[in-house]
C-alpha cells in the first residue's frame, strides 16, 4: 500500500516540483514585488527592442543618409532624429535600438558559454572534492581576484588579433570573466548540499554519485541560478559597454554598441552636446537596473533568509471568560 | 493566535516557581512576555504586577529600566547571546555602566568578577572573547551577567536545555541557590519534570495557554489534580519504568484552539462537559488552584453530562 | 590576561603560504598569455618599417629568441627581483612607468575608496536601521541605479554638467599645464607633494582635478557597500545577543550603534579588498574618460602600440598589487574580529 503509494508520488512531473521551487515569486509583498515587476519591464522593453529593431528603428545604425540626402551632423533632437545626430551623421535613437539587439546577443552567448563550463565544473568539483578540486579552486580564484576588466581586455586584445574582432571574440572575453563566479557560487552550494543529511542518507542507501548529483544537487542549486544568471548579465552588459568604449571586442563598423557610442561623445561634451552621449549611456543604466531589480526581486522572493510576509496588526478580543470560583472539590 | 490566553501567575520573593509544559504550550511565551520582550507583531494584553506596579502598560523606556536590574532573563541556547566581537569584560561594563553609572572602573570590575567567581569561571579568564569558552560555561557567564545587576526575579528560559546531562546539573545547582546568596525569585521554564521536581517550589503547569494546575511541588507530585499533569508524570522514565507511557494524540492547533476544555481531545478522563463549557478555575486544598471538571464546581455541571465522553467523540476530536 | 588564541603573526604566516601558489598561477598565466599572440611582439609594436636585421638586434637584447623555457625562468626570476622589463615603444623601464603613473592612479583610487566607504557605510546604514521606510527605498534605489551607472557615463555626465554647463570643474588632466611645468616629483602623487612643499595655489588646483574624477569612480562604487551593508544591518539585528543586549535592559541606541551595527560592518573590510580588483578596472576606465595620467591609461596606450613587453609588465604588477592589498585587508580583518585568526 505504501509502496505503491510512493511510486505514484515519484512519478508527479517534474514540472511540479518546478513550479514548488518557483511558487514563492507569486507570494511576493512589497518591495520584492515592486522590483520584479518593474525589473522585468524594464529587461522586457529592451528584449522587444533587440528582437523587432529593424521594425522599430527608423534608420539603419549605420545609416548617415537618405535618399540621397546626408543627414546633417550633431543636429539637435527633432522630429526626424528623435535622440538626434553623430558627428557621422548617423541617427542617434537607431543606434540605441540596434545597441540593444547587440548588448543582448553576446551576453546571451556568454551566458551560455559560462553557464555550461562553469556550472557543471563547480558540481564536479564540488562533489568529488579532492586534488582536483584543489586545483581547479585555485586557478578560479587566481581568475576571479584579477581585476576583471583587465582580464577582458587582455582576452578580447588577443582574439582580435587572431579571430578577429567580432560578437564571438566579445563574448569569450565576457565568459572568461564570469566562468570563475559560477564556478564558484556553485560549488559552495554544492559543499553545503553535500553535507545535508539528506544526501548523506541517499549515500547510506547505496545511491550512485550521479543520481545525487542530478536528484538532490542539481535541484537545489538550480534554484539559485536563475539569480545569479540575471546579475551577471547585468554585470556582462556593463563588461561589454566598457569594452566598447575602450575600443576592444566589437568591430565598430560592424555592430552598433553602447559604450563605443559613449566614448565617441567625451568629444562632444565640452561643446554642450549631450545628445550623443545622454541617450546610449541611459540605455545601459535602464537595462541594466532592470536585470538587477529582476535579480534582486528574485533573490528576495527565493531566498527565505531575506523574506519578509507581510505582519497583519492583531486584534484582541474578549479574552476567554473565566470566573473565579472560591467553590472547592 | 493566542499563544497565552488569559494566565494568571503569582511568584513571591525569593520563591522558586517552575513553568512546566509540552513545547508550544506558550511558555516562552508567557516568559518574554513578563519583560515585554515579544516578536514583532505580537501584542499583549493583560496586567503583569511588579512591584505593585502594572509594567504592561509601561512606557518602552521605563520597561528597558526595569531590565536588567529588577527582572533578569536568560536564554535557552547560551552559545549565541553573547556579541562575538566584545570581551566577557566589555559586556559586565556595558550593563553596570548602564544602570548603574556611578560605579567607577574599579568597582565594575570586582562586581563583575565576584558574581563570575560564584558561578565558577576564574578571574583569568575575564578578557577573553565568548568563543573561546564552552557551551555551559556561556550559560554561567549569562547567569552571572543577569545576577551581576542584582534582580529581584530572574526568568529562566529552558536554561539548561541545550547543554549535557552533567552540565545542566551544575547549573540547576547554582539556579536553586538564587534565593540562598542572592535572594532573587526564580520563574524557572522548561519541559522537563526532573528538573522542576529539584529545584522548584511550586510548579504551575501550562497547556495550550492556559495554566491548568498550580501548587506546591512536593503535592503537585504527590497527588496531581489534573488528568494533564497525571499523564505528564506517567509519562516520565525513571529506573522504575517498565513500559512507555505517552499521551495520546499530539499538541493542539493554537489558531483554532478545540471547544471548552482544550485538554479534552487527549484526556482519558474526558466527561461529556468538556468539550460543551470552558471548565472553571477552582481552589483546591493546599493552596493549589486547577482547572477541571473534574474537580467540580459542582453547580455548574450540567445535568447528566458526568458521563465519560464516547471513545468516537475522542478520536475524531482527535484530528485537532 | 590576554588571550590565548592564534597570534596575528602566524595567521599572516598562513595567509602568505596560501598566496604564493595565486601568484605563481597569475605570474604563469600571464606569461603564456603574451606568448599565445600571434606573430611576434616585436615586428608588430614597432611598426612595418623597421629593417629585420633591427628587429633580430632588439629580440635578441630583449631575450625573445631564446627558448620558451628559459624566457620563463628569466621571467620569473626577474619578477621576483622587482624588474619588470623594458617597454618596447618609448624604451622606459616598466617600474619607472609603475612610479610616475601608478602614483597616479593610486592618488585616484585612495580618493575614490575613500568616497565610496563613506558614502557606501552611511546610506547602508541608514537603509538597514529603517528598513522599508522611505529612507531605506531610496538608499537602495540610489544603490542600484549608482551600480548600473557605467563609471564613463557618469563621467561624461560630470563632464557636461560641470565642465561644460557649469564650467566649475576642469574635465581633464591630473592638473593644469602650468602647475604641472612647476611641480617638484617626489613621491608623484600631486595632492601630497603640492602639500610637503605649501603651494598652497598648486594644492588646491590639483584637488579640483581630483575631484571629478574621484567622485565619479567612488559613487559607481559606493553602491556594492550601500547593498552590503544594508543586508548585513539587517541580518544582525535578528541576532540573538542582540535580544539578549535588550533583555539587560540596554539602551536601543546603543544595542543599535554598539552591537548591531559594529558586527554588521565586519565584512566590510573585507569586502574593500574584495573590491580592489573593481576599483583598479573602474580606475582604468575613469583615467581613459578623464585624461588621467594613471598606469590604466599607460596601459590602454602600450595595449594600442602593440607593446607586448610593457603590457605584460604592467599587468604582473597589477596582479601583485591585487594580491598585496586583499592580503592586507585580510589582516586588517583578522585584527578587528578575533575569529578568523582560527
Amino acid at each position: 500500500m505504501a509502496i505503491a503509494a510512493a511510486r505514484e508520488a515519484r512519478r508527479k512531473p517534474r514540472l511540479s516540483r518546478l513550479r514548488r521551487a518557483v511558487a514563492p515569486i507569486g507570494d511576493a509583498r512589497g518591495t520584492a514585488r515592486l522590483m520584479l515587476w518593474t525589473g522585468t519591464l524594464l529587461t522586457g522593453l529592451f528584449i522587444f527592442l533587440a528582437f523587432f529593431a529593424p521594425v522599430v528603428s527608423p534608420y539603419n545604425f549605420d545609416q548617415f543618409q537618405a535618399n540621397g540626402v546626408r543627414f546633417d551632423q550633431l543636429a539637435h533632437p527633432s522630429s526626424e532624429h528623435l535622440m538626434g545626430t553623430t558627428v557621422q551623421s548617423t541617427d542617434v535613437m537607431s543606434r540605441v535600438i540596434y545597441g540593444a539587439q547587440t548588448e543582448l546577443e553576446v551576453v546571451f552567448m556568454a551566458l551560455i558559454l559560462g553557464l555550461a563550463i562553469g556550472v557543471p565544473l563547480g558540481v564536479i568539483s564540488g562533489y568529488f572534492a579532492g586534488p582536483l578540486d584543489r586545483g581547479l579552486v585555485l586557478v578560479m580564484d587566481s581568475l576571479f581576484a584579477f581585476p576583471y576588466l583587465l582580464l577582458a581586455i587582455v582576452i578580447a586584445f588577443l582574439l582580435s588579433n587572431t579571430v578577429g574582432k567580432g560578437v564571438f571574440s566579445a563574448a569569450i572575453a565576457i565568459t572568461v570573466v564570469y566562468i570563475p563566479q559560477y564556478f564558484r557560487v556553485v560549488r559552495n552550494h554544492v559543499i553545503s548540499v553535500r553535507e545535508e543529511p539528506y544526501v548523506e542518507a541517499a549515500r547510506a542507501l547505496g545511491a550512485r554519485p550521479f543520481t545525487i548529483m542530478r536528484r538532490y544537487v542539481f535541484f537545489n542549486v538550480v534554484q539559485n541560478v536563475p539569480v545569479i544568471a540575471t546579475l551577471n548579465a547585468a554585470d556582462a552588459i556593463l563588461t561589454l559597454a566598457a569594452l566598447g568604449f575602450l575600443g576592444y571586442g566589437l568591430q565598430p563598423t560592424d555592430k552598433a554598441e553602447w559604450g563605443y557610442d559613449v566614448s565617441r561623445a567625451l568629444s562632444d561634451a565640452s561643446s554642450g552636446i549631450w545628445w550623443t552621449g545622454l541617450f546610449p549611456g541611459l540605455a545601459i543604466v535602464l537595462l541594466v537596473t532592470g536585470l538587477t531589480l529582476l535579480g534582486e526581486g528574485l533573490n528576495e522572493t527565493i531566498n527565505p533568509v531575506l523574506r519578509r510576509r507581510r505582519v497583519e496588526k492583531v486584534e484582541l478580543g474578549t479574552p476567554t471568560s473565566i470566573v473565579e470560583s472560591e467553590v472547592g472539590p | 493566535m493566542r499563544a497565552v490566553d488569559g494566565v494568571s501567575l503569582d511568584i513571591g520573593a525569593g520563591e522558586v516557581l517552575g513553568l512546566v509544559g509540552e513545547s508550544g504550550c506558550g511558555k516562552s511565551t508567557l516568559g518574554r512576555g513578563i519583560l515585554g520582550l515579544l516578536p514583532e507583531g505580537a501584542v499583549s494584553d493583560g496586567e503583569v504586577r511588579y512591584a505593585g506596579r502594572d509594567i504592561v502598560t509601561a512606557s518602552a523606556k521605563e520597561l528597558r529600566g526595569l531590565r536588567g536590574p529588577e527582572l533578569g532573563l536568560i536564554f535557552q541556547e547560551p552559545m549565541t547571546r553573547l556579541n562575538p566581537l566584545m570581551r566577557i569584560e566589555d559586556h559586565f561594563a556595558e550593563a553596570l555602566k548602564r544602570h548603574e553609572p556611578d560605579l567607577n572602573k574599579r568597582e565594575v570590575q570586582r562586581r563583575s568578577l565576584e558574581t563570575l567567581g560564584r558561578m565558577g569561571i576564574p578571574p583569568t579568564r575575564f578578557r577573553q572573547y565568548p568563543y573561546e569558552f564552552s557551551g555551559g560555561m556561556r550559560q554561567r557567564i549569562m547567569i552571572a551577567l543577569a545576577l551581576v545587576l542584582r534582580p529581584k526575579l530572574l526568568v529562566a528560559d529552558e536554561p539548561t536545555t541545550a547543554l549535557d546531562v552533567i552540565v545542566e546539573a551544575q547549573i540547576l545547582g547554582i539556579l536553586a541557590d538564587l534565593k540562598r546568596e542572592f535572594g532573587t525569585a526564580l520563574l524557572l521554564i522548561t519541559h522537563n519534570l526532573g528538573i522542576i521536581a529539584e529545584a522548584c517550589d511550586r510548579v504551575a503547569v501550562m497547556y495550550a495557554g492556559r495554566i491548568v494546575e498550580e501548587g506546591p511541588a512536593r503535592q503537585l507530585f504527590a497527588d496531581p489534580a489534573h488528568p494533564y499533569t497525571r499523564e505528564l508524570l506517567r509519562s516520565t522514565i525513571s529506573l522504575e519504568t517498565t513500559e512507555l507511557h505517552s499521551i495520546a494524540g499530539a499538541p493542539p492547533n493554537l489558531i483554532e484552539p478545540p471547544s471548552g476544555c482544550r485538554f479534552h481531545p487527549r484526556c482519558p478522563d474526558a466527561m461529556e462537559v468538556c468539550p460543551r463549557k470552558f471548565p472553571i478555575p477552582v481552589r483546591l486544598e493546599g493552596g493549589r488552584r486547577t482547572e477541571c471538571w473534574l474537580h467540580g464546581p459542582e453547580q455548574e455541571i450540567p445535568p447528566g453530562t458526568t458521563r465519560p465522553l464516547e471513545r468516537e467523540r475522542l478520536a475524531v476530536a482527535d484530528e485537532g | 590576561m590576554a588571550s590565548q588564541g592564534t597570534s596575528l603573526k602566524s595567521y599572516l604566516l598562513t595567509r602568505l603560504a596560501l598566496v604564493l601558489p595565486m601568484v605563481w598561477i597569475l605570474l604563469t598565466m600571464v606569461f603564456l598569455l603574451m606568448r599565445v599572440a600571434p606573430g611576434d611582439p616585436i615586428s608588430s609594436s614597432l611598426g612595418g618599417h623597421v629593417p629585420p636585421a633591427v628587429v633580430q638586434e632588439i629580440k635578441h637584447r630583449l631575450g625573445y629568441d631564446k627558448p620558451l623555457l628559459t624566457q620563463y625562468a628569466n621571467y620569473l626570476w626577474d619578477t621576483v627581483h622587482l624588474d619588470f622589463g623594458t617597454t618596447i615603444t618609448d624604451r622606459r623601464p616598466v617600474t619607472d612607468v609603475i612610479k610616475v603613473n601608478g602614483a597616479a592612479t593610486l592618488e585616484l583610487t585612495a580618493a575614490a575608496m575613500f568616497i565610496a566607504v563613506a558614502v557606501g557605510i552611511f546610506l547602508g546604514l541608514v537603509a538597514g536601521r529603517f528598513r522599508d521606510t522611505a529612507i531605506d527605498m531610496g538608499a537602495r534605489f540610489f544603490g542600484i541605479v549608482i551600480y548600473a551607472m557605467p563609471v564613463f557615463f557618469l563621467g561624461f555626465l560630470a563632464q557636461l554638467l560641470f565642465g561644460s554647463i557649469l564650467g566649475w570643474l576642469p574635465t581633464s588632466d591630473q592638473a593644469s599645464p602650468i602647475t604641472e611645468a612647476l611641480i617638484v616629483p617626489k613621491t608623484n602623487i600631486y595632492l601630497v607633494d603640492t602639500a610637503l612643499v605649501g603651494d598652497w595655489a598648486a594644492f588646491w588646483d590639483v584637488f579640483k582635478h581630483l575631484i571629478l574624477p574621484a567622485t565619479t569612480l567612488g559613487l559607481v562604487i559606493s553602491g556594492i557597500f550601500i547593498r552590503l551593508v544594508r543586508v548585513n544591518v539587517i541580518r544582525t539585528m535578528k541576532d540573538d545577543y542582540i535580544e539578549a543586549a535588550r533583555a539587560r535592559g540596554i539602551a536601543e541606541r546603543n544595542v543599535v550603534y554598539r552591537h548591531a551595527f559594529r558586527n554588521a560592518l565586519v565584512p566590510v573590510v573585507t569586502v574593500i579588498g574584495l573590491q580592489m580588483a573593481l576599483l583598479l578596472s573602474g580606475a582604468v576606465l575613469t583615467e581613459e574618460t578623464f585624461n588621467w595620467p594613471g598606469i590604466g591609461h599607460s596601459l590602454i596606450f602600450y595595449l594600442d602600440n602593440r607593446d607586448y613587453a610593457a603590457v605584460q609588465g604592467i599587468i604582473v604588477v597589477f596582479a601583485l598589487i591585487v594580491v598585496g592589498m586583499s592580503l592586507i585587508i585580510d589582516l586588517v580583518s583578522a585584527a578587528i574580529d578575533p575569529r578568523i585568526r582560527y
